[in-house]
């Protein structure tokens, strides 16, 4: 770990002050904004993050979940993930999102971190934590090792010849699910990022992990009012039965009318760059009946634009399995 | 060490389940471990690791670590005194597994071997500092494949018969490979040392689990006496073998303690656990077995392999218990080593009879296929009536009594033996059992008991708890030997200036001291009734020793409670501070008992796995096991052991793979997100029994070791579970979801 100098912000205008300074966007930037540290922090002890300057911003009051005015939710970002995921309207009106904060990390974990810095959360691939390994990622130009190595974790959709890290949170793919709107703050204002924008595939770039410039401090998390009659489950599939990341995982949003779908939104985790939308499955979905040959029919399919490496190939088949499953689930043809 | 005053006492001490006597010190966090221990002026050290797996360190520039802020130093070959060898003796005397000392010369032979060490006032410091030495080398092309091929001699280990000839003409046969990967202990306290010289002498507060062969193989290669360095090691967060063998951070840790004339602190990161502290080596073994169409054995033929570092010739004995766990006529056992750029593996819970098992009793539930045999039937048909490989008596063997045991729990009868036939709640189950087996005897051992005036006692014995209960168990001991309550027996281990006890290995620790601590129990009580005899003016002054006898902290005419004196008094008008003396037990290893019987535990798994594939998930979720160990002193404990292994077997077979990196050679998942162990939630109901059978060959109160048997089999019956459900044999662990969809 290096020298850091550590400011607490008791203000947004102070933190965005600070933060003005950063030469890059959050992620890996010489000034970081620091919340529950979950990420943070074991990323410095490693060395693999190097700030030069830390903003403690726990003080900003960011730690509300509140009802929107168009009846959707306005989630603080440092709503701490144990708090949201017992939140009671988030239990009941936006289930794969409780499902998914509680499917991650240890509980202890999960007191600290929060929607913030979860948004934020870095891959876990192992050459990205460890600095004797050339990563693109942490160094850009250094080349990628995972390609050609340990990558049994790792993308098969997404991926660039630079990079094939997976992004590795669990609330994140309940988010882009339910269509959530990212608030981002800085000095120059405020803007609104809508969820599938804001997390970037790694091209060329993969240590540029967001479309958040230097400085921009995240403040909520909105989520739009669930859709009437829907039901939602996140269902995660892994080698151990807690404590590890999704080697592929599936939130699903689904309503339906007279036996057919009609609202359908999906997302998967494990398998992505990013947190993976599944356009395709939820076009096929859409009007179709609710039923088992419907989703086999879907689930075959999906993934078909997949690029497994040489350890992940049977992330694919998982893959499939998990979504005809967390399709089972929703529509009740089948229970946990 | 003292139980808790008023804790009401026990029906009966041995064999009662008692507490563990640390358990308060430990929840309530002030058991001071290694790494709790802090002195005055102590620096903290940090290595730097080699980040090529092969070839030399061409230079060093530590310019820019020196000028940041705290450090002290930093040291490497160029300018630490160097450090010596130690002597190679026979058996365990002066034992290590990696002998040679760190900066030796300037080869890198693994990924992470120390080649520098920064010094600083915090550890913060001293690892930033460590972070900015810049190592140059000249890198040479390394080897880390799994894949084994003998490249030096293989020999036989075990031979009878025509194992070739039988198996040829045998009507049934197996002829599979089994792997299991590399496995790294992680205990959860890491390896610490905390080295302060006074002069010539040093005080080592260690992480060991061998606190006298540590000092005996330090003092050689720091170069001083033997009676200069004293090791302690009071309380271990677990060292499942890791912490048996001095390694190469301890004599850093001592080394610049010595140049910087300050105390010097080294926590060995969780990432250099993966390389510099030992782990179970890739094996690899072939299994031949040729069967007769009702079940017996013809023939047994086990060719193993395992991984080595460069510089050092570790052998898992994965042979450790195919010559006698089964009858069969025909039978050959052969191993060899192969050389990887690897740090040097170690023993690690069960060396050898735990990959061993999982591919021998794997081949036998194949063999149970093959035959369309219940496995359980299998086993009883190859019961030998003899250890047929010594041709020995065993001590005491009722492995056929914890198969029975062990099927009757589980409702083995209920097994339909077709693939994914059995179902419940929608989901496939899989069952599978296994034997199991482990060594047993003692290792030498000494412990003084000493008899306070206030009537309690106290037991020393240079042995350690390595978090097992040894402490409850020589309290427990003593207790019984002086007719005392528990909470009146202070125990004290962990320390060279104790009377030497055994190694923490081998499941050995209860049965090699129980002689030690009751023969030092009766030397005491002697010394008190002699005590007691020359009183002056004293009640028992026309006494012979012979005729007084010591109950439960008094002394009195033999049968006549009339005449009781308490020790207090007697050792009040004696004017003696207490009375003590000390204790000897014998190894079984070589002697008279090793050669007229066949000394083991045995014990058997059944496992049952739930099958989901249309989510392709596995999970365990149900154990029994039974296990033949002897007397058991402490059910409490013991059960613990059992379960823990149990879990630690889940992990075995489901979850636990070192994976080195090809390119660079790197333990590349080495931190405990990415090298999986069971989890709470990986562990189901698991159902202890222990058949009571005391083997009294090994001591009189007829107690084995249980520390390591419950790893033993447990992979192999949870393996044939999953091919029972699945209809996949995997003979390549860890069982993944890939293997399976």
């Amino acid at each position: 770990m290096e020298r850091f100098r550590y400011t607490k912000a008791t203000s947004i205008a102070q933190a965005l002050e600070i933060g003005r300074h950063a030469k890059t966007a959050q992620q890996g930037a010489d000034v970081r904004y620091i919340a529950g540290g979950t990420t943070l922090l074991d990323l410095m002890k490693l060395d693999v993050e190097r700030p030069v300057r830390l903003v403690d911003i726990n003080r900003l009051g960011l730690d509300k979940v509140e009802k929107s005015a168009d009846g959707g939710l306005r989630i603080g970002a440092l709503v701490r993930n144990s708090d949201l995921a017992h939140d009671a309207t988030v239990a009941r009106d936006y289930r794969v999102l409780s499902e998914a904060l509680l499917s991650g990390a240890s509980g202890q974990l999960r007191n600290m971190a929060t929607t913030g810095g979860n948004l934020l959360q870095r891959t876990r691939c192992m050459y990205f934590r460890d600095v004797a390994m050339p990563c693109n990622k942490r160094e850009p130009g250094s080349g990628c090792s995972a390609i050609d190595g340990e990558n049994r974790a790792l993308a098969i959709l997404g991926i660039s010849s630079k990079c094939i890290a997976t992004n590795p949170s669990d609330m994140n793919v309940a988010l882009a699910a339910l269509e959530a709107t990212v608030q981002v703050r800085s000095v120059s204002g405020e803007r609104a990022i809508p969820f599938h924008e804001f997390h970037l595939l790694p091209g060329d770039t993969p240590h540029r992990e967001t479309v958040l410039e230097p400085g921009d401090l995240v403040t909520h998390v909105t989520l739009p009012p669930p859709p009437a009659g829907a039901t939602s489950t996140y269902l995660k599939l892994r080698d151990r039965a807690s404590y590890e990341f999704a080697l592929a995982s599936a939130a699903v949003v689904v309503s339906a009318t007279g036996g057919r779908f009609d609202h359908v939104r999906i997302a998967m985790g494990g398998v992505g760059t990013k947190p993976w939308r599944m356009t395709d499955a939820e076009r096929a979905l859409t009007d179709a009946s609710v039923s088992e040959d419907t989703i086999r029919g879907v689930a075959a399919a999906a993934l078909a634009d997949a690029k497994p490496q040489s350890r992940n190939a049977f992330k694919v088949e998982l893959g499939r399995r998990c979504l005809a499953q967390a399709l089972r689930l929703a529509t009740g043809l089948a229970h946990a | 060490m003292t139980a808790k005053p008023n804790e009401p006492a026990p029906p009966r001490v041995l064999g009662g389940a008692l507490p563990r006597i640390d358990g308060p010190l430990k929840v309530s966090g002030t058991a001071k471990y290694t790494s709790d221990v802090s002195l005055p002026g102590m620096l903290y050290a940090v290595p730097v690791r080699a980040t090529i797996a092969s070839g030399r360190v061409t230079a060093i520039d530590a310019a820019a670590a020196r000028r940041m802020p705290g450090v002290s130093a930093v040291f490497h070959r160029g300018n630490i005194t160097p450090f010596y060898r130690s002597a190679v003796a026979d058996g365990f005397a002066d034992y290590l597994d990696e002998r040679r000392p760190p900066f030796e010369d300037d080869v890198v032979r693994y990924f992470g071997q120390y080649v520098a060490v920064a010094v600083a006032r915090t550890f913060e410091q001293a690892s930033a500092a460590a972070h900015a030495v810049r190592v140059m080398y000249a890198a040479e092309k390394h080897a880390v494949d799994s894949k084994l091929a003998p490249d030096g001699k293989v020999t036989t280990r075990s031979e009878r018969g025509d194992v070739d000839a039988a198996f040829a003409s045998a009507p049934v046969k197996v002829d599979q490979t089994y792997v299991t990967p590399a496995e790294t202990h992680n205990p959860i306290e890491l390896h610490a040392t905390v080295a302060a010289w006074d002069g010539d002498s040093v005080t080592l507060y260690e992480t060991s689990q061998a606190v006298a062969n540590h000092r005996d193989v330090m003092h050689q290669m720091l170069g001083v006496p033997k009676e200069n360095v004293r090791v302690v090691s009071h309380f271990l967060g677990s060292g499942f073998g890791g912490k048996l063998w001095p390694w190469t951070h301890s004599l850093l840790a001592a080394g610049v303690a010595r140049e910087l004339k300050q105390p010097v602190k080294l926590v060995v990161s969780r990432k250099s656990m993966f390389e510099t502290v030992g782990h179970r080596p890739v094996t690899q073994q072939r299994f031949r077995i040729g069967a007769t169409p009702d079940g017996k054995l013809v023939s047994l033929r086990q060719d193993w392999l395992n991984h080595t570092s460069i510089s050092d010739d570790y052998e898992e004995d994965c042979g450790e218990s195919t010559p006698f766990l089964y009858s069969v006529p025909n039978l050959k056992v052969t191993g060899g080593l192969v050389r990887r750029n690897v740090g040097t593996p170690t023993a690690m819970r069960g060396p050898g009879a735990v990959p061993g098992l999982f591919a021998m009793e794997s081949a036998l539930d194949e063999l149970a296929v093959a035959l369309r045999m219940d496995p359980v039937e299998l086993r009883r048909r190859n019961e030998p009536q003899q250890d047929e490989s010594k041709k020995l008596p065993f001590s005491s063997r009722h492995l056929q009594e914890c198969i029975t045991t062990g099927a009757e729990q589980f409702g083995w009868a209920k097994r339909d033996a077709g693939v994914g036939a059995m179902k419940q709640g929608g989901l496939t189950l899989g069952w599978g059992m296994a034997s199991c087996a482990w060594g047993a005897g003692r290792f030498p051992a000494e412990a003084m008991v000493e008899i306070l005036r206030d009537g309690t006692a106290r037991v020393k014995s240079g042995t350690q708890d390595i978090g097992t209960g040894t402490y409850t168990v020589l309290a427990m001991v003593a207790a019984e030997a002086l007719g005392l309550p528990i909470s009146n027996i202070d125990v004290r281990l962990g320390d060279t200036t104790l009377p030497p006890g055994p190694i923490s290995g081998g499941s050995l620790v209860t049965a090699s001291v129980i002689p030690a601590v009751t023969d030092a129990a009766k030397g005491a009580v002697k010394a008190l009734l002699k005590a007691a005899t020359s009183l002056p003016n004293g009640a028992f002054a026309s006494s012979k020793g012979q005729d007084l006898e010591y109950r439960a902290g008094k002394v009195q005419r033999t049968g006549d409670a009339s005449t009781a004196v308490s020790v207090a008094d007697v050792l009040g008008r004696a004017n003696l501070p207490s009375v003590q003396a000390l204790g000897k037990s014998e190894t079984t290893f070589g002697g008279e008992e090793d050669r007229k019987y066949s000394l083991h535990s045995y014990g058997a798994h059944f496992a049952e796995v739930t099958w989901q594939p249309e989510i392709a998930r596995l999970r365990v979720s149900r154990v029994v096991t039974v296990i033949d160990a002897g007397r058991i002193l402490n059910p409490k404990p013991a059960r613990n052991q059992i379960e823990g292994a149990v879990v630690m077997g889940i992990g075995m077979a489901l979850l636990e793979e070192t994976t080195y990196d090809h390119r660079s050679g790197a333990p590349i998942n080495a931190n405990l997100a990415d090298y999986m162990v069971a989890t709470n939630a990986d562990a189901p109901r698991i159902d202890v029994t222990f058949v009571e059978r005391p083997d009294t060959v090994v001591n009189q109160m007829g107690a084995r070791g249980v520390g390591e048997i419950g790893l033993a089999g447990i992979a192999a019956a949870i393996a044939s579970a999953v091919y029972h459900a699945t209809g996949v044999r995997v003979r390549e662990l860890p069982v993944k979801i890939e293997d399976l969809l």
